[in-house]
């Protein structure tokens, strides 16, 4: 069995203080679904809301479809997982994964042969007596899943429970935690601030700054067509270029900066925040989508290289604009074709219309 | 070890090093062996006038001991029956007492640490605290106002008319109950409060979202973790409740002795030193022995309460 989740106008204020506002979200059956934002953007709140432990100031909560108002955190069909995983460090490890089934009541017997399954579904086999401050970070983390689909929650709640890990262990938990998922099928909410995170396991995700949902996506859109000056910075590197929208149509948008006109592809959000003619607006082209100026290169730009960078598969070149225009990056691909430059050289650079998008200006992620 | 003491005197320095070490040796050895070896070599000797002591009659023997056992220092027909009993009860209604205190404090601690917030949970703190200004005497003294038969209780309740006629608190030995567990309240609050304090919330929000009640969230998460500090602060009721002496002495109905106050009789009254120490010593020890049997079935170990 799993559920879906709404989000119905939902806003939580702690005293003058608003951490999430008008947060609307349809959370489909078996979907995996992830909040990504910078911390303090107020996700952690939505989570809590979701599992029970805050109540909305207003709005509502619904899990399959039923208002979840009054129904505490115990009775929810949920289950959290902590960012610090609170296991309970007196128990053994199967007692831990079998918690939730001696509350409700399953006999000694039955709990260990359900907590011995579940060991071999997070790959822990026969790890079950040992306590859990003998586990490593890794299998800490898988106990504490276990620990969750014990309960047999519809819906399971992670809070950035990766941040503790490695880079390499928890690039290897993702992958583990959408196997997982797929596996039992119930839907997966997930809070990070690791777009990395967000974008590979996630089937939707919703970023949110300062308490607000910027845009809810799959992850190629998200990346791809970013709807506020916000995602766009914030997911994946992004250059910017600041000026003024010139002429403007369905497919295309010229703005007009200090450093030339680029023509691009404009992002029409739903009903708010328009793009028009004379308004300020921001071209975002990706450090990817920069290359070598062509002469049919429909944007160009031109400066001076600042820095370069190797990274084994990719060039990282800093350009510096002229006349204290802003500083872009480039990326190319190390495949032994790319041209080598020197600090200090001129370059032509270019992107074309569809690669670059206007958005109308707005508040930038914080580097 | 060498290597450890190095250690210690290049982190404190030479000076300062030796002062502690040689401040906390007086302490041990002037403070608590010495005047304890004393006690436990007068409980070995014959009951002789001070002027005597060291002389010819003061001898060693296990007549006190015996006197404990038997009423008599020389027939071993009958037990002191006496003695004896008022040893069993006040053990008894030391152990009844720090299961009050632990049944008061427990709830109390567990509110002062994960539910009070702030200035709420200071101020609740504080009005701990400030009545353990009041020294003991007095406090036992108003708490024989507070149950006397003309006492602020039994005219309350007379006045409601829940009663008719006056309660003899007292003699029920509520009144020293109360007084005692009282007494010894703080000791019992603050060592459980700093090991539930220690308790990650988390774990209590997790036991709560996998649909535990209350009862089981405390039972199985926060009463395990709150053990070494209860251990702790029940050693120290049971301890200093059965080495009470202030508050039986006034708050003690008629037919309660404490075991403490024929202690104290065979000191003061009788100036039996030698029976006295020889009863206190076996009150010490029977302590630590039942302190030792409870840390034993309860699962905690020493290092565990000092934490």
């Amino acid at each position: 069995m799993s559920a879906d989740v709404t989000l119905d106008d939902v806003w939580i204020r702690f005293g003058d203080f608003v951490a999430a506002r008008e947060a609307n979200i349809h959370i489909e059956d078996g979907e995996f679904f992830s909040f990504l934002g910078p911390s303090g953007c107020g996700k952690t709140t939505l989570l809590r809301a979701i599992s029970g432990f805050l109540t909305p100031s207003q709005g509502r909560v619904l899990i399959g479809g039923k208002d979840m108002a009054g129904i505490g955190p115990n009775r929810r069909p949920t289950a959290l997982i902590f960012q610090n995983l609170a296991l309970f460090p007196l128990m053994s490890v199967w007692e831990n994964i079998a918690f939730a089934l001696e509350v409700k009541g399953m006999s000694k017997l039955e709990r260990r042969k359900r907590a011995d399954e579940l060991l071999d579904l997070i790959a822990l086999p026969g790890q079950g007596d040992k306590r859990v401050s003998e586990l490593s970070g890794g299998q800490k983390q898988r106990v504490a899943i276990a620990r969750a689909l014990a309960a047999e929650p519809d819906v399971l709640l992670l809070d950035e429970p990766l941040s503790a890990l490695d880079l390499k262990l928890r690039q290897h938990m993702r992958t583990e935690l959408r196997a997982i998922q797929q596996r039992v099928g119930i839907t997966f909410v997930y809070i990070t601030h690791d777009q990395g995170e967000a974008l590979t396991m996630s089937d939707n995700v919703a970023v949110m700054r300062e308490g607000l949902i910027e845009q809810v996506a799959d992850g190629s859109t998200i990346y791809d067509s970013p709807e506020t000056a916000f995602v766009a910075s914030f997911v994946g590197e992004n250059n910017v270029f600041q000026g003024k929208v010139n002429r403007l149509d369905q497919s295309a948008a010229v703005v007009e900066t200090p450093y030339g006109e680029f023509c691009a592809r404009p992002i029409q959000r739903n009903n708010q925040d328009q793009l028009r003619v004379g308004d300020d607006a921001m071209v975002f082209v990706r450090p990817e989508a920069i290359e070598n100026a062509q002469s049919d290169s429909a944007n160009r730009i031109s400066g001076e290289v600042l820095q370069t960078e190797f990274e084994g598969n990719l060039w990282q070149l800093h350009v510096q604009l002229p006349n204290g225009g802003p500083r872009i990056t480039r990326s190319s691909i190390n495949d032994g074709r790319a041209t080598k430059h020197q600090v200090g050289d001129r370059i032509e650079l270019g992107f074309s219309e569809t690669s670059a998008i206007a958005l109308p200006t707005g508040q930038l992620a914080a580097e | 070890m060498l290597n450890y003491w190095a250690n210690y005197f290049t982190r404190n320095g030479i000076g300062v090093g030796m002062f502690l070490l040689a401040a906390v040796l007086l302490w041990m050895v002037f403070m608590i062996i010495l005047p304890q070896l004393y006690m436990v070599d007068f409980s070995l000797r014959a009951n002789v006038p001070p002027p005597k002591w060291g002389g010819e009659e003061h001898v060693y023997t296990l007549e006190h001991y015996k006197y404990l056992l038997y009423g008599s220092s020389k027939s071993a027909e009958q037990f002191n029956t006496i003695d004896l009993s008022v040893f069993g009860r006040t053990i008894l209604a030391a152990v009844f007492v720090t299961i009050i205190d632990l049944c008061l404090c427990y709830p109390v601690a567990y509110y002062l640490a994960h539910v009070a917030r702030g200035g709420w949970a200071r101020l609740m703190i504080m009005s701990l605290i400030i009545p353990f200004w009041i020294n003991e005497i007095l406090r036992a003294f108003s708490f024989k106002v507070l149950f006397g038969t003309s006492g602020l209780i039994n005219n309350a309740l007379m006045a409601v008319g829940l009663i008719d006629q006056p309660y003899d608190f007292v003699r029920e030995n509520v009144a020293l109950y109360s007084g005692l567990s009282y007494a010894y309240i703080l000791l019992m609050i603050f060592p459980i409060y700093n090991a539930i304090e220690s308790l990650d919330k988390n774990q209590i929000e997790a036991a709560r979202d996998m649909g535990s009640p209350w009862w089981r969230i405390h039972w199985r998460i926060v009463l395990p973790h709150a053990k070494p500090g209860i251990c702790s602060g029940s050693t120290m009721v049971f301890m200093l409740s059965a080495g009470a002496l202030a508050a039986p002495q006034v708050l003690g109905g008629p037919s309660s002795l404490w075991f403490t106050q024929i202690i104290y009789k065979a000191f003061n009254n009788s100036a039996n030193w030698a029976r006295g120490s020889a009863y206190a010593l076996v009150l010490l020890l029977a302590c630590i022995i039942f302190v030792l049997l409870m840390m034993r079935i309860f699962k905690v170990k020493l290092g565990e309460i000092a934490r």
